[in-house]
């Protein structure tokens, strides 16, 4: 069983950092068919060895496959065995540790289907049913930007589409390197404009997610995109493929040279010394494919014509075939001449590693395929049937009338090699810990608090990102209630007035201190997000971004994190539905901070009623939500100010998250907050400058005690709310009955951001600091 | 008897939900319209939605001006019939030639999605009527390709006979020459728009509901027709 699936790039960097490098075909080869290496001439030659070292394939692994086979596997046979048991699609090193998400799982009525399918899907209320699910593309994103980002959108949208969802936003989590570095510009151009090349043209919003800076991401940026459907609980596809004589049909774009530059190995090794052409292996996307896909998908699952569906992303047809065949009947026979190419001189296991996108598979009965296809023809998308399901428990492919594969498909798709990876304490982590920010002068006078006001407010991590914001479409579809900068993206369903609210949050240096505490940190941020917004959170998917699990500090941060996210889902009762593993993320020995992203979603009665962020109602009261401590390991005024990483993150305090949430939630539905905005990154000086900026109105606050740890504590489980004054006893009853501390802090008015007897910012220097920092260094 | 407003789907229009919505909140009957047949279904008015019709990997509109039902709207257009190109629908119908100039990349190569503040120069058009000449309002512009260009000579002529429809204050978000939004053709039934009314009709979801007017404007002349 697949515990999470996966889209990212089947090519495993091995410590590299980079993904290989894009390379133009030369001198294609036209296939021979004598050439072919079939079942049977694997038989006559049972020792003719195999680049199966060169595909990634440990000794071990391979003698496995020739144990099940109980001969040496054909070259198709061992592409598909090899790219199946990668660790991107088998998650052989993560398997053991993803386990506690389904142990751990919180009893819920909501969750329809759980991890293992494309993407889980939560039943919502009132006849709706949501899907969503986050993925990594941060390979292919580094070679080449724009497009591994494109595929990335268009990855994780076909995952919702083939649960039978139309797709109605997108969020994307984003991590760059030193953003004053030439590289960054490259990298971060490119990704944004593939992020918004593809989802614009797919005509998706985009409601929000995470731009971050971090050297350790200079050589490894971070993609991760997400994307939310809707549907009818009834409507729920699976990727499965049964009933013998059920037809497979292959529908979307040819089949090209993406993806495979694994399999050009095996194409030119083994049989054909001379044909050294080197393949592409990051993927290009055509979003208007997917478009039709879409539309025609939709319209294919309104006419009930399909049994199992499952899209093409890595592994490709492998991947396909073999899990739709696994979770089936269990059998199925395939022509690979019938798929349609875009290059004809593709050898057969070149077809099967093929990563080109926009494709569908589905699985259709005999009395429906002639509908099937007139629905694809009136969308312009091409369709053929390229095999059918059969109950001999083997998936079968022929090439040119010839047997070229023969497997048991559960072997390639559900039993792969499962490695329980040594792990141990990073070696410096106890002095990274022992090294806290308590030796970090703090400012001083109120002139100096002033000044890391705007220090943190312009920083390329805090600072306004509509730079890359405003290059995506956040109002298309009609249904965007919320988008970013609020915390979190709500976007009105059917016809309203219920709606979906999403966030995804994550801190790499929070994760490095404490990577159990990091993970939940994250899920803290996110669920505290959607509550912001008056949104019930629901469910979760989380996207675990690492370095590689063969370095044994990487993997002890790798299962603490899957412990304490796990830990803290059970804690908060919101189950984990699906989500990605990305390992791989370093340059050389060195990893990136581990970096888990978690994605929560949440459920709102009314969106009528959601909660902004904007202080925009002159006069009325601040109130401060949960309790500051003094906590500034892993913070931003440590990074920002002295480049400092050290010690402990903030307390993790589940309770007190599901207080504050509690709070929230009820505030929203009885209609008594005007605005809220939750603390996090940066702290309570930063809340307040995007609050002041969003809305355009300034405030007055009273920070007697220790402004600084006011300011700038990360502490978790706060929000600050702006409520009318005849409202304000109300909300702060809900506090008390919840236990949660509520404390005024003062009123919104004026054109400035006022700490009450110690410094003064107007908005329009605040302004300029904060939304001019990223033009500065991209525009 | 409530107005029939077409709106024309082709392969990659994403709009097309949007504009119905907005029909509907005028009063009208929004009418899907297909782009590969050849019937406007006696539809009142049409509207060319927003998106990316066949991908514009080409020119943005440049192979939707060929659509089956794109002969019938042009002649339908010349003998008056009213139809509203928003965004990628302004661009198929330079291309169809029933507006002048043409749509280029923004200057700032970059897509561009804002709130955007712009003044209706024309009101008297069959999609301005409801709003004053001069009135400001806040529509949403999101485009990659949204410069509008045209030679110096159609610059005066469109400047001189008043078919500048609308022009963006504040900030020109895409390098449109005289700041033009919108511009109509001679008679005042043809208007084309780069921002987007539709997402501007309802307060929870838009930036204003000030792009209702184009709609209500085009319904309340067809009934009082």
């Amino acid at each position: 069983m697949s515990e999470q699936s996966s889209n990212e790039s089947g090519v495993e960097p091995t410590g590299a950092g980079s993904a290989g490098s894009a390379e133009a075909a030369t001198e294609p080869t036209p296939v021979r068919p004598a050439e072919v290496d079939s079942v049977a001439r694997a038989a006559q030659t049972p020792e003719l060895p195999l680049p199966y070292a060169e595909l990634g394939m440990k000794d071990d692994e391979y003698a496995r496959v020739r144990e099940i086979l109980g001969r040496r596997p054909t070259s198709a046979e061992l592409a598909i065995y090899s790219v199946m048991w990668s660790e991107h699609c088998s998650y052989k090193s993560s398997r053991v540790h993803l386990r506690q998400f389904g142990d751990k799982a919180p009893q819920s009525d909501a969750l329809l289907v759980g991890m293992g399918e494309n993407a889980g899907v939560v039943d919502v209320g009132n006849g709706w049913a949501v899907t969503f699910k986050i993925e990594s593309h941060n390979h292919p994103s580094y070679v080449e930007p724009y497009q591994g980002a494109a595929t990335g959108v268009g990855g994780i949208v076909r995952d919702i589409i083939s649960m039978g969802a139309r797709p109605v936003a997108v969020m994307d989590s984003l991590r760059f390197g030193p953003p004053d570095a030439p590289d960054t510009r490259r990298v971060l151009d490119g990704v944004v404009r593939g992020v918004g090349g593809y989802g614009n043209c797919l005509g998706l919003p985009n409601i929000g997610g995470e731009v971050v800076f971090d050297d350790c991401y200079a050589a490894n940026p971070l993609v991760n995109a997400l994307c939310v459907g809707v549907l009818k609980p009834e409507g729920i596809k699976r990727a499965i493929a049964p009933g013998p004589g059920n037809k497979v049909i292959l529908f979307g774009a040819g089949t090209g040279p993406d993806g495979i530059g694994g399999a050009s190995v095996l194409a030119s090794a083994t049989f054909d010394e001379e044909s050294q052409a080197k393949r592409p292996s990051v993927q290009v996307g055509d979003p208007f494919m997917e478009k039709l896909l879409t539309e025609c998908c939709l319209e294919i699952f309104d006419e009930d014509l399909v049994v199992g569906i499952q899209d093409l992303g890595a592994a490709g047809v492998s991947c396909a075939t073999t899990e739709l065949a696994a979770a089936g009947t269990g059998g199925m026979d395939i022509d690979l001449n019938t798929v349609p190419l875009r290059d004809p001189t593709l050898r057969p296991e070149e077809i099967l590693m093929s990563e080109s996108q926009e494709r569908m598979m589905a699985v259709v009965e005999p009395a429906k395929v002639e509908r099937f296809l007139e629905v694809c023809a009136k969308w312009d998308v091409p369709a053929t049937v390229i095999g059918e399901v059969t109950d001999t428990g083997r998936l079968r492919m022929t090439w040119h009338g010839e047997t070229i594969v023969d497997i048991p498909p559960g072997t390639a798709a559900d039993e792969g090699p499962v490695y329980e990876r040594p792990y141990e304490v990073p070696a410096d982590l106890a002095q990274l810990q022992a090294d806290g920010p308590g030796r970090l002068p703090r400012p001083a006078t109120p002139e100096d608090l002033r000044n890391t006001v705007l220090w943190l407010a312009g920083s390329p991590n805090l600072a306004d990102k509509s730079f890359v914001t405003s290059q995506y479409d956040r109002f298309v579809l009609g249904n965007t209630v919320l988008a970013m900068p609020e915390d979190a993206g709500l976007i009105r369903i059917g016809d309203g007035p219920q709606g979906i609210a999403l966030a995804t949050d994550g801190n790499g240096r929070y994760a490095r201190l404490d990577p159990y505490a990091g993970a939940q940190l994250a899920l803290s941020e996110a669920y505290r997000n959607v509550a912001t917004t008056g949104a019930r959170p629901l469910a979760v998917t989380n996207c675990l971004n690492f370095g590689s699990p063969e370095d044994p500090g990487v993997m002890w941060q790798f299962a603490r994190a899957v412990e304490g996210l796990a830990d803290a889902c059970q804690a908060l009762g919101v189950p984990v539905t699906g989500g990605n593993v990305s390992f791989y993320n370093q340059t050389g020995t060195t990893p990136i901070n581990p970096t888990p992203v978690i994605g929560v979603l949440g459920v709102h009665d009314d969106v009528n009623r959601r909660v902004p962020m904007s202080f925009n109602v002159e006069g009325t009261t601040l109130l401060l939500l949960g309790e500051t401590r003094p906590e500034f390991g892993g913070s931003e005024w440590a990074h920002v100010v002295f480049q400092h990483l050290g010690g402990l993150p903030p307390r993790v305090d589940l309770a007190a998250e599901a207080a504050l949430a509690s709070v929230l939630v009820a505030g929203a539905r009885e209609g008594v907050l005007n605005a809220a905005h939750d603390l996090s990154d940066g702290g309570l000086s930063q809340s307040l400058v995007e609050s002041c900026l969003r809305g355009g109105l300034g405030c007055v606050v009273d920070l007697p005690d220790d402004p600084f740890t006011e300011l700038f504590s990360e502490s978790v489980a706060r929000a600050v709310v702006a409520v009318y004054p005849e409202h304000e006893e109300r909300v702060t009853a809900l506090a008390q009955a919840a236990g949660v501390p509520v404390r005024r802090l003062g009123t919104v008015g004026g054109d400035a951001f006022e700490v009450a007897g110690l410094f003064s910012i107007p908005l329009s220097e605040l302004r300029e600091v904060h939304q001019g920092a990223l033009p500065a260094l991209f525009g | 008897m409530s107005a029939r407003v077409g709106v024309i789907t082709f392969p990659g229009s994403l709009d097309d939900r949007d504009a119905a919505r907005a029909v509907r909140l005028a009063d009208a009957e929004p009418v899907s319209l297909w782009h590969a047949e050849g019937d406007l279904l006696g539809v009142d008015a049409v509207i060319l939605p927003g998106g990316f019709s066949y991908g514009d990997y080409l020119r943005a509109g440049a192979i939707a001006r060929f659509a089956p039902l794109m002969e019938k709207l042009v002649a339908a257009a010349r003998d008056g019939l009213p139809v509203l190109g928003i965004c990628n629908g302004f661009q198929v119908l330079c291309e169809s030639h029933l507006l002048p100039g043409a749509l280029t990349r923004n200057t700032g190569l970059h897509f561009v999605c804002r709130a955007q503040r712009l003044r209706i120069e024309n009101a008297e058009t069959a999609w301005t009527t409801d709003y004053e000449e001069g009135q400001e309002v806040v529509i949403p512009v999101k485009n990659m390709d949204g410069c509008y260009v045209a030679d110096p000579e159609t610059l005066d002529e469109l400047e001189s006979s008043g078919r500048i429809v609308a022009r963006y204050l504040d900030v020109n978000p895409n390098g449109s020459l005289n700041d033009i939004a919108g511009i109509c053709n001679e008679a005042g039934n043809v208007v084309g728009l780069m921002p987007h009314p539709e997402h501007a009709v309802e307060a929870l979801t838009g930036t204003s509901t000030e792009g209702l007017g184009f709609f209500t404007s085009v319904v309340k002349k067809l009934v009082a027709a």
